[in-house]
């Protein structure tokens, strides 16, 4: 696997330096990983190789920016070509026509319809519509009941489908119920099916042709390998699909299916799948797939992390402290703690790119056993003592120390880096620097 | 079009036909022609299909083996998932040979038996544990048909005149239980059930107590889908196979890793993963029946050397077969 593309593409250019422009000798170079790194990613072979013939095409000749070297130029290329490529925003569900509308879930087997049907029903109840959540597997065994028991958990109105029934029949006897129910979204659960099984393919133009959905959602699974490709053609040629929910997106696949199936089939990959829990859906950026898909560190993600970990209200009373220069070593633990929870500093180190080409940086072993050292120090002082960080003497130092088992030189450091911080933070305050970034470490 | 690959050579494509049938004659144990073998073919006729049409188009299209062929014979094995590394290594040990090989069908030849290499390498033979039950624990990501490989291998076992008992430890998925309490009584197995949510080490314990106490054969556990990047899941799988050994020291005697045919290079992390954290000893492979080649499982017995046991080519209960290299090469060929 690759770890990181941008690594090895940085060592294809390194010989480069000097060049002040993309030629054809060093781009075939760089474009041979950026190929390999697309095939290891599951990106379909022809789809990879009409992909790098239109890169040759348009970085040949470029001149190299001032600021990139020539393996991030075309790092940059790849990406820009590969946001293009899947779609510049995001596009939502489509939910015009007559109430109550419906919306099909189609896919292969054990792709994840019956879950993400679930999801939908939460996403669609948070918009302020109605749902109303329909099983149309009769074939899968206990497949009925799960989604029963997925309404039961949710609240939202299941059609009481029995495996006798026929698909479209129960289609169309759920729209009625659904009306009878108030609600005005139907999601409608079929079967899993292979693309290739004819009479199960007919069956879902029956229903499509029955109930005239608003959107018809294709399934995958974004671990899909070389076969995305006939799955997303045959699903799309039969029922002209609207768009496309990538499941599974919670593990280490690169989901290289979403290019592929994107460029087979046109459509948008509309949600990502990203757990087992029922609130793990969300919207697809397409800016932020090409970047995993390349194996490129995620700024984004990082951004986003951060933002929804820091608690806001801390945060605002933070910021109150820290401009009247009321930093307390209690505060800063809380810090600690907030980093901790964004995950481990080693992850969060590579999601910023470039950093792996610092070169301390890449050696270094982030250890994040400090942190902890750093909060058990904080946690063996009393109260007082960690507002009034100036009380703590020698004999209060040793007994710090011994408390948290480090020893009297961590503690010092702690309280050295400690002192200093503050003093910083007096001169910003004085100098007037307002605003500090919210919730951000003020190191 | 990107897909207009497999039939750029449409007009050798008739011609190639007549060639591989020849081909397939010879391949076919005479003693195994109608049972299994034929089933296995009519089965992954599609699979053969797409795979081997491109190969035949490959091999009849071009007399001559030059680098453009040995090129788009490298883009085949991509396409059939086999992955870059491992394509490239078959490729390299096949231009390796280059010199001795004089026709193209000598090529083909030598790829299977490249392929076959590799599978044979990794083939061990089921051990027949003389031990009463005889526990399969079954493991793998969501949806990729472990509770279905479940069911085929309780009737099978059924079918052979041995006592099956079924313990139901996935309670985390609504309703799975009633899925396998389904299969459980197609196949004519008994269950052993917790209710949903409940701790799945404790369901797997209590079956084992019942399989011992009922003298039952087998035992197939059943597991929670799981991806496997989840430290805390593969932790609970860890705790499921203490609480088995707890009960029964040398069980389980076999973990059987469930992947899909259709997943990509995933499924190389996917056995990986699960391997470092409980110890696979061998694969089911499922879903062949579609246009996936499965290809993956090449490069996962060239890394790990972790036996391929039974393949998947269907939904009805019989549609579960052992694997077997030979065949399985000769019928993608």
């Amino acid at each position: 696997m690759f770890d990181n593309l941008s690594d090895k593409l940085n060592s294809v250019f390194k010989k480069l330096k000097g060049h002040g422009k993309l030629t054809e000798k060093n781009i075939e170079e760089g474009l041979r990983e950026v190929r390999m790194a697309l095939l290891e990613a599951d990106v379909h072979y022809a789809v990879v190789k009409k992909f790098i013939n239109d890169i040759k095409q348009r970085a040949l000749g470029q001149e190299v920016m001032a600021s990139l070297t020539p393996g991030q130029q075309i790092i940059k290329i790849v990406n820009d070509e590969l946001t293009k490529l899947m779609g510049s925003r995001h596009e939502d569900l489509s939910l015009s026509g007559p109430l109550p509308i419906s919306i099909m879930l189609v896919g292969l087997q054990g792709s994840g319809k019956t879950t993400t049907a679930g999801k939908l029903s939460i996403f669609l109840k948070k918009t302020g519509r109605k749902p109303y959540l329909v099983p149309v597997d009769v074939y899968r065994p206990a497949a009925i009941d799960q989604l029963r028991k997925l309404g039961d958990q949710l609240s939202v109105p299941v059609f009481p489908s029995n495996p006798e029934m026929d698909p479209v029949r129960i289609c169309r006897e759920a729209r009625i119920a659904a009306q009878k129910e108030g609600c005005d979204t139907l999601l409608l659960d079929t079967a899993g099916r292979l693309h290739i099984d004819e009479a199960l393919m007919a069956e879902l133009c029956r229903i499509r042709d029955e109930m005239q959905p608003s959107d018809i959602l294709l399934v995958a699974d974004a671990m899909t390998g070389q076969d995305a490709v006939n799955i997303a053609k045959s699903f799309d040629s039969a029922l002209d699909i609207g768009g496309v929910i990538l499941t599974k997106m919670d593990g280490d696949a690169r989901g290289g299916a979403a290019i592929s199936i994107k460029t087979i089939t046109d459509k948008p990959i509309k949600f990502i799948g990203v757990g087992e829990k029922l609130n793990d859906l969300e919207s697809f950026h397409p800016d932020r797939m090409s970047s995993r898909i390349l194996g490129m560190g995620d700024v984004l993600t990082m951004i986003e992390k951060a933002q929804s970990m820091v608690d806001e209200k801390k945060a605002a009373e933070l910021e109150k402290k820290l401009k009247k220069s009321q930093f307390t070593l209690e505060d800063f633990r809380d810090q600690l703690i907030q980093i901790r929870k964004m995950g481990s500093l080693s992850d969060l180190i590579g999601m910023i790119p470039g950093m792996n080409k610092i070169k301390q940086m890449k050696n270094l072993q982030v250890d994040e056993r400090e942190l902890v050292r750093v909060e058990a120090i904080i946690n063996s002082m009393t109260p007082y003592e960690r507002r009034q960080h100036n009380i703590i003497n020698g004999s209060r130092r040793k007994r710090i120390a011994k408390g948290s088992g480090t020893n009297v030189q961590d503690v010092n450091r702690l309280l050295k880096n400690y002192t200093q911080m503050l003093k910083m933070l007096r001169k910003i305050n004085k100098g007037g620097i307002r605003g500090m970034s919210r919730g951000m470490l003020p190191f | 079009m990107a897909f207009g690959w497999f039939r750029k050579e449409n007009p050798e494509k008739e011609k190639g036909c007549p060639v591989r049938s020849g081909k397939e004659g010879d391949g076919t144990d005479p003693e195994k022609t109608t049972g299994f073998f034929q089933r296995l073919q009519d089965r992954l006729s599609r699979t053969r299909k797409t795979f081997t049409n491109g190969l035949d188009s490959i091999f009849t299209g071009k007399r001559e083996i030059n680098n453009d062929l040995l090129e788009e014979l490298e883009e085949h094995l991509i396409t059939s998932d086999i992955g870059v590394q491992t394509s490239m290594e078959l490729m390299r040990r096949i231009s390796k040979k280059a010199s001795k090989i004089s026709g193209i069908e000598q090529l083909k030849e030598a790829l299977k038996e490249e392929i076959l290499s590799i599978l044979d390498a990794s083939s061990s033979p089921v051990e027949e544990h003389g031990t009463k039950p005889h526990v399969i624990m079954v493991l793998g990501v969501n949806g990729v048909g472990k509770t279905t490989t479940i069911g085929k291998l309780a009737a099978r076992s059924v079918l052979e005149g041995k006592k099956v008992l079924i313990a139901a430890a996935d309670t985390f998925r609504a309703a799975a239980i009633d899925q396998l309490r389904i299969w459980a009584d197609r196949a004519g197995a008994e269950i052993v059930t917790h209710g949903e949510r409940t701790d799945p080490a404790a369901v797997a314990y209590d079956g084992i107590e019942a399989a011992i106490a009922r003298g039952t054969d087998i035992v197939l556990v059943d597991t929670a889908g799981r991806l496997h990047t989840k430290v805390n899941l593969m932790e609970e799988l860890k705790k499921i196979k203490r609480a088995i050994s707890k009960k029964l020291p040398d069980a389980p005697h076999e973990i059987l890793l469930v992947l899909d045919a259709t997943t990509g290079q995933n499924a190389l992390s996917q056995a990986k993963l699960f391997h470092e954290a409980i110890g696979v000893t061998g694969i089911a492979l499922t879903k062949l029946d579609g246009t996936a080649k499965g290809g993956i499982v090449i490069s996962i017995c060239s890394h790990m050397k972790i036996p391929l046991r039974y393949i998947g080519i269907g939904e009805k209960i019989e549609d579960l077969q052992d694997f077997d290299p030979t065949q399985f090469v000769n019928a993608l060929f």
